[in-house]
């Protein structure tokens, strides 16, 4: 117990380095936002250009690219991503920004097939109805479809935001200063390895506690006029 | 909440703690043993001390003398390759009984492993872009500067050199390739590998003769001074006999 004070004592107090932990929280919330917001805009745009061949019924030259995209990130593991774009892309430069690149790129990928698959959810029948009435097709789809796919994709959306926060841990190969990066940084001081990592966890444990308690409850919000 | 996150918080690090405590114990209290086979921990990314071969195997100085040492001692040796700044961690939670990764002597690790007598004697160097114009020490403040994490570069960068940005990678090459790239503006890294760095990339060049010299040594449990004295009976042994200056020359060539 002595032994465990101590080392807590070592951990977070000496030397402030609890403050490094803060610093490297920073950095994982900053980066995971920046990255979520790039993967929701580049997967909405995938998503569209996928949706090209629903509509006109067989392979457009937007789909295709597209599904070479999403084929290709999904391929490939999220570190190997980071290196290449920090290094050979970036060449060097600004770690940070090739960071929230990669993830977002990352994530995009898998936002198109959930954005994509938000929309399909809906009921043929909601599409037919709107271009009866007179709406045209980017209409329905705006004010009929969409707010209704909203629903299917939110939760689905949420699962991801929470797969990137945790995937950021591997922003310490291209010597990025993360939450991760902060605690491998105290062992490599202290040489105390459980003290840190199960701290770094249960920070992350308790940041993705709190975005799920958020995200349930803007859900129930959404399901306000549900009848089920 | 909070007395309840508090309570949980020691509840959970405390139970991790006792089964890391576990393993310890038992050999602790007679001076130690030597075990039948002796784990080795390494960072086989730290040329010409340890790499992997191009068979996949981990190869380099440290690792033959530590086999040579196992030889003498009667014990099988078994790697365990991983990253540099677990080594000591792993030490104390008694899954490795030797490291032997040219880490050098300081005092912080002295607190936490013992070190056999030491074997090598090196140097921190700084890698520079060629024509760069660092000269002193001086000249590395407010620099930019690459190193692999944990190792004695990343120390000295951290404490020693005013207003540095560092950048700690996983591997020596990493930080190399940044500082080529011009990520960084310097890389500070032991002697050896540095040498090796250069080596293999044009448009380099070293500044030698800004820092100390240190020791290298291998680093076993504390209180197992029987391990310890073995190792160094079969280094003494090695060297009497020639074995140890037919390694430095095969690996480190001079």
């Amino acid at each position: 117990m002595e032994q465990l004070k101590s080392d807590i004592y070592q951990v977070f107090i000496e030397a402030d380095r609890y403050k490094m932990f803060l610093d490297g929280l920073k950095v994982t919330i900053g980066v995971s936002i920046a990255a979520v917001l790039l993967g929701i805009l580049l997967g909405m745009i995938l998503a569209l250009m996928k949706m090209t061949e629903v509509r006109k019924g067989k392979k457009t030259v937007f789909s295709v690219i597209a599904n070479i995209y999403i084929d290709i990130i999904r391929g490939t593991p999220t570190v190997v991503q980071l290196l290449i774009i920090y290094f050979l892309v970036f060449q060097t430069q600004m770690g940070m920004v090739a960071g929230i690149v990669t993830f977002g790129i990352n994530s995009s990928a898998y936002v198109a097939e959930i954005i994509r698959a938000g929309i399909m959810a809906v009921d043929n029948g909601q599409m037919e109805a709107g271009r009866s009435l007179g709406l045209s097709y980017t209409e329905t789809m705006k004010d009929i479809i969409l707010p209704q796919a909203v629903k299917n994709i939110l939760p689905a959306l949420g699962n991801e935001f929470i797969v990137l926060i945790k995937e950021t841990a591997i922003l310490g190969y291209v010597a990025i200063q993360d939450l991760t990066k902060a605690s491998d940084f105290i062992v490599s001081r202290t040489y105390i390895m459980f003290v840190p990592l199960i701290g770094c966890a249960l920070i992350y444990y308790v940041l993705v506690k709190i975005l799920t308690i958020a995200l349930n409850a803007f859900e129930r919000r959404l399901r306000q006029s549900d009848i089920r | 909440m909070r007395k309840f996150l508090t309570a949980a918080l020691t509840g959970v690090l405390a139970a991790t703690m006792l089964f890391a405590g576990c393993g310890k114990k038992e050999e602790a209290s007679d001076g130690g043993k030597i075990p039948e086979k002796i784990v080795v921990g390494t960072n086989a990314e730290f040329p010409p001390f340890e790499f992997v071969n191009d068979d996949g195997d981990v190869d380099g100085f440290d690792m033959a003398v530590m086999k040579e040492v196992g030889k003498r001692i009667g014990s099988d040796v078994e790697i365990k390759n991983m990253e540099f700044k677990s080594l000591i961690g792993s030490m104390e939670s008694g899954n490795l009984d030797v490291i032997a990764a040219g880490m050098t002597v300081t005092e912080e690790r002295e607190r936490k492993v013992d070190f056999t007598d030491s074997y090598y004697t090196a140097k921190q160097y700084v890698i520079q872009k060629e024509n760069g114009d660092i000269k002193k020490a001086e000249d590395l403040e407010g620099l930019t500067i690459a190193v692999q994490e944990g190792t004695t570069g990343d120390l000295l960068a951290t404490d020693e050199i005013k207003d540095s940005n560092v950048k700690r990678f996983k591997k020596g090459v990493d930080a190399v390739m940044d500082l080529k790239k011009g990520g960084s503006d310097v890389v500070i890294i032991d002697s050896n590998p540095a040498q090796e760095f250069i080596k293999a990339n044009e448009g380099l060049e070293l500044v030698k003769d800004l820092f100390e010299d240190e020791k290298y040594a291998f680093a076993v449990q504390k209180d197992n001074a029987k391990l310890k004295d073995a190792i160094n009976d079969a280094l003494d042994e090695m060297k009497d006999d020639g074995t140890f200056d037919k390694l430095v020359k095969e690996y480190i060539g001079q």
